[in-house]
């Protein structure tokens, strides 16, 4: 059985000026050991995602309907006691800014122990141990020293590895990152990428990765899904999504991409601008800026199986890509 | 393609923290407290010839922003001087201290901080050009409607705030701003950095375009390698505040030669679909505080020998038009000549 299953997952805000439905119908299974690239541009709901998953959504935003099974136990019915003893132990989250998952004014060796305490019987001398090893895990040279230090002596990408070490404390079955390498140095950003791979090879544990760039997940994810306006628009294994994307936008997406394209080319563009939430199109969200585009889509099309593990919500979709899959 | 219109010579820039009064104090009673100084940029020389469009790389505490700060006159460089049109912009007085300082303009990373919040869009485009009497007050209104039509805005939205704009439209209001005195030559520090894809995908096609509209000069500052790539006719790579390499966009990527580019370009993450395994080098950028003595990037560089901590490697011609600061270069050449 999968270690997680979404099902029809919302999650709306109830703001001053009407319902964003910053997720409205995310639905995805992931099995142990898995690695998912949840990729989407600003005000996808791919972090609302994440964030729904682990129960952290904030008022004026709440889980309005759907199902969250992780291990067999519907979270969003079973409510916010569930996620206690879930959270930090067998689900864990790495944010973008670990600033905010360190508190500036403890040392490290305080906050890691308290973690492991939180969800542990076990004693202070054990649980600083295991805060130790948990440092060695990750790749931080002289631990004992850096147990001893606060949060601002540390650099971004050693913060980060700080937090990714918080994380694996209890040894969790899943961890949801959010876009955990984005503010760091591309030299720092492959060291955390490669520390990640190794810890999810060797520990089996299942893994989120939330993200705007399709690049590093490519490299990363054995699965993707790829969020538009609250929703999933396309799914399917890395290297057919990225090789042969089934919707326009994912299309558009990786053509958008400076790197690797010709030399001072312009670049294919997606016209327009992601909708307000307040304010989506009627019918496929996408409608208005897609070049494929027709009458046919002002009715929402569903996500649909389009070849075994390949599911795209598109009324047009470019399933040319997918003959030549099957042809070859 | 020949004629330089920007040199940058020998340029350094030093921030010093000066001893607050407790610090003073203590040095009085014989405590051995230093004012810190940090060498944001490290004797960088550089030209650009006209209408080419050089990309600055580096990560962050290179001094890449501090260099392109500089160039834009808005900060003075420490020793060394830049030269506009063969000019020394720090030395010019007057009318030709102002007419260099219209010619290169500046787009910044994070439009929002860069735009007044209350001013509306027509006043934050045409103030300039009203104000420098670039154009005639009476065809301002027709001025700035013509610059937002150029950079795909709609002039109705002339009457509108920052905050009604979305961020890539932001981006497209800071760039008519900077585009509406004319200038010759602009500095785009870090312009698409905080666009999503798609939308920067829209604006590097803007900048490709107005280039060639108004035949510009960049100065492209970016710690995006892939976007960098794309856009510049010569790369060249910064290192704690040094250059360490400079080329033809294409042969650095393709052929890099120093040992930093080469993890730079390595680590980009492309849409290699197998499970790409991450190399990394390894160590974290030094603190520019305290840098490392010779050859800045030995610490975490696999190829470091012995002279590599003693000496700084100058910037040195490898083939034709393509620079690098590497000692293994010597012992290249030296091992070539035996």
């Amino acid at each position: 059985m999968s270690l997680l299953q979404v099902r029809d997952l919302a999650t709306h805000f109830f703001t001053r000026d009407g319902v964003a439905k910053a997720v409205d119908g995310v639905s995805f299974t992931l099995d142990r050991g898995e690695i998912l690239g949840l990729v989407g541009e600003s005000g996808s709901g791919k972090s609302v995602t994440g964030f729904s998953l682990i129960g952290l959504v904030d008022p004026p935003g709440r889980v309005v309907s759907g199902k969250i099974v992780f291990d067999g136990t519907d979270l969003v019915a079973a409510g916010e006691p569930a996620w206690r003893t879930l959270r930090g132990k067998r689900i864990a989250m790495i944010f973008q800014d670990p600033m905010m998952t360190l508190n500036p004014v403890l040392r490290i060796d305080t906050q890691m122990v308290e973690t492991v305490l939180a969800h542990a019987d076990v004693s202070r001398a054990e649980a600083l141990e295991r805060a130790r090893q948990a440092l060695v895990r990750v790749g931080i040279s002289a631990p004992d020293d850096r147990l001893k230090s606060y949060p601002h002596q540390f650099s971004g990408g050693m913060r980060q590895r700080v937090a990714i070490a918080i994380a694996l404390l209890h040894e969790p079955d899943l961890i949801i990152a959010d876009e955990p390498t984005t503010a760091l140095d591309v030299t720092i950003q492959a060291q955390i990428l490669s520390e990640v791979q190794r810890l999810c090879a060797e520990t089996g544990m299942a893994l989120i990765w939330i993200t705007h760039d399709l690049a590093v997940v490519s490299g990363l994810a054995d699965r993707l899904a790829v969020m538009y306006a609250g929703r999933i628009i396309e799914e399917g294994e890395t290297a057919r999504v990225i090789e042969r994307p089934l919707h326009p936008y994912t299309k558009g997406l990786i053509e958008s991409v400076p790197h690797g394209k010709k030399h001072r080319e312009m670049l294919a563009q997606i016209k327009g601008m992601t909708p307000s939430l307040l304010n989506l199109p009627q019918g496929c969200k996408f409608r208005p800026r897609c070049p494929r585009a027709d009458d046919a889509c002002l009715e929402e099309p569903a996500l649909a199986e389009l070849a075994p593990g390949r599911r795209a919500r598109c009324v047009h979709p470019h399933v040319e890509a997918l003959q030549e899959t099957l042809v070859s | 393609m020949t004629e330089t219109i920007l040199d940058i010579d020998a340029v350094s820039k030093r921030f010093v923290k000066e001893l607050d009064i407790a610090e003073r104090t203590a040095r009085l009673l014989g405590s051995s407290v230093k004012e810190q100084t940090v060498h944001a940029v490290d004797e960088v020389s550089l030209s650009v010839a006209k209408g080419e469009v050089l990309g600055l790389v580096g990560e962050s505490g290179c001094g890449k922003s501090t260099l392109g700060r500089m160039v834009a006159g808005l900060m003075r460089p420490s020793d060394g001087e830049i030269r506009f049109r063969g000019r020394n912009i720090g030395t010019l007085k007057g009318a030709e201290a102002r007419d260099a300082a219209l010619k290169i303009q500046m787009v910044f990373q994070d439009p929002m901080s860069s735009l007044n919040p209350r001013l509306r869009v027509d006043e934050i485009v045409g103030e300039a050009p009203r104000v420098h009497g670039i154009v005639p007050r009476r065809e301002v209104t027709a001025y700035v409607d013509d610059l937002l039509e150029r950079v795909g805005l709609d002039p109705s939205t002339r009457r509108r705030y920052p905050h009604q704009f979305s961020g890539g439209q932001r981006a497209r209001i800071g760039i008519a701003r900077a585009l509406a005195v004319k200038p010759d030559f602009i500095v785009c520090d870090e312009s698409v950095a905080a666009l999503d894809v798609s939308i920067q995908a829209q604006i590097l096609n803007l900048f490709m375009r107005l280039r060639e509209q108004f035949d510009l000069t960049y100065l492209f500052i970016s710690h995006d390698l892939g976007v960098v790539e794309h856009i510049s006719d010569r790369i060249a790579v910064m290192y704690l505040g040094r250059l360490v390499e400079l080329g033809d966009a294409e042969v650095v990527f393709s052929r890099p030669n120093h040992p930093y580019t080469q993890a730079l370009v390595e680590e980009i993450p492309t849409f290699e679909t197998k499970k790409k395994v991450y190399g990394a080098i390894k160590g974290e950028i030094p603190s520019p505080l305290d840098p490392p003595p010779g050859c800045h990037f030995h610490p975490r560089c696999p190829h470091a020998f012995e002279r590599c901590r003693i000496e700084r490697p100058l910037l040195k011609e490898v083939a034709p038009g393509r620079l690098s600061a590497c000692h293994l270069n010597d012992e290249a050449s030296r091992r070539g000549a035996a």
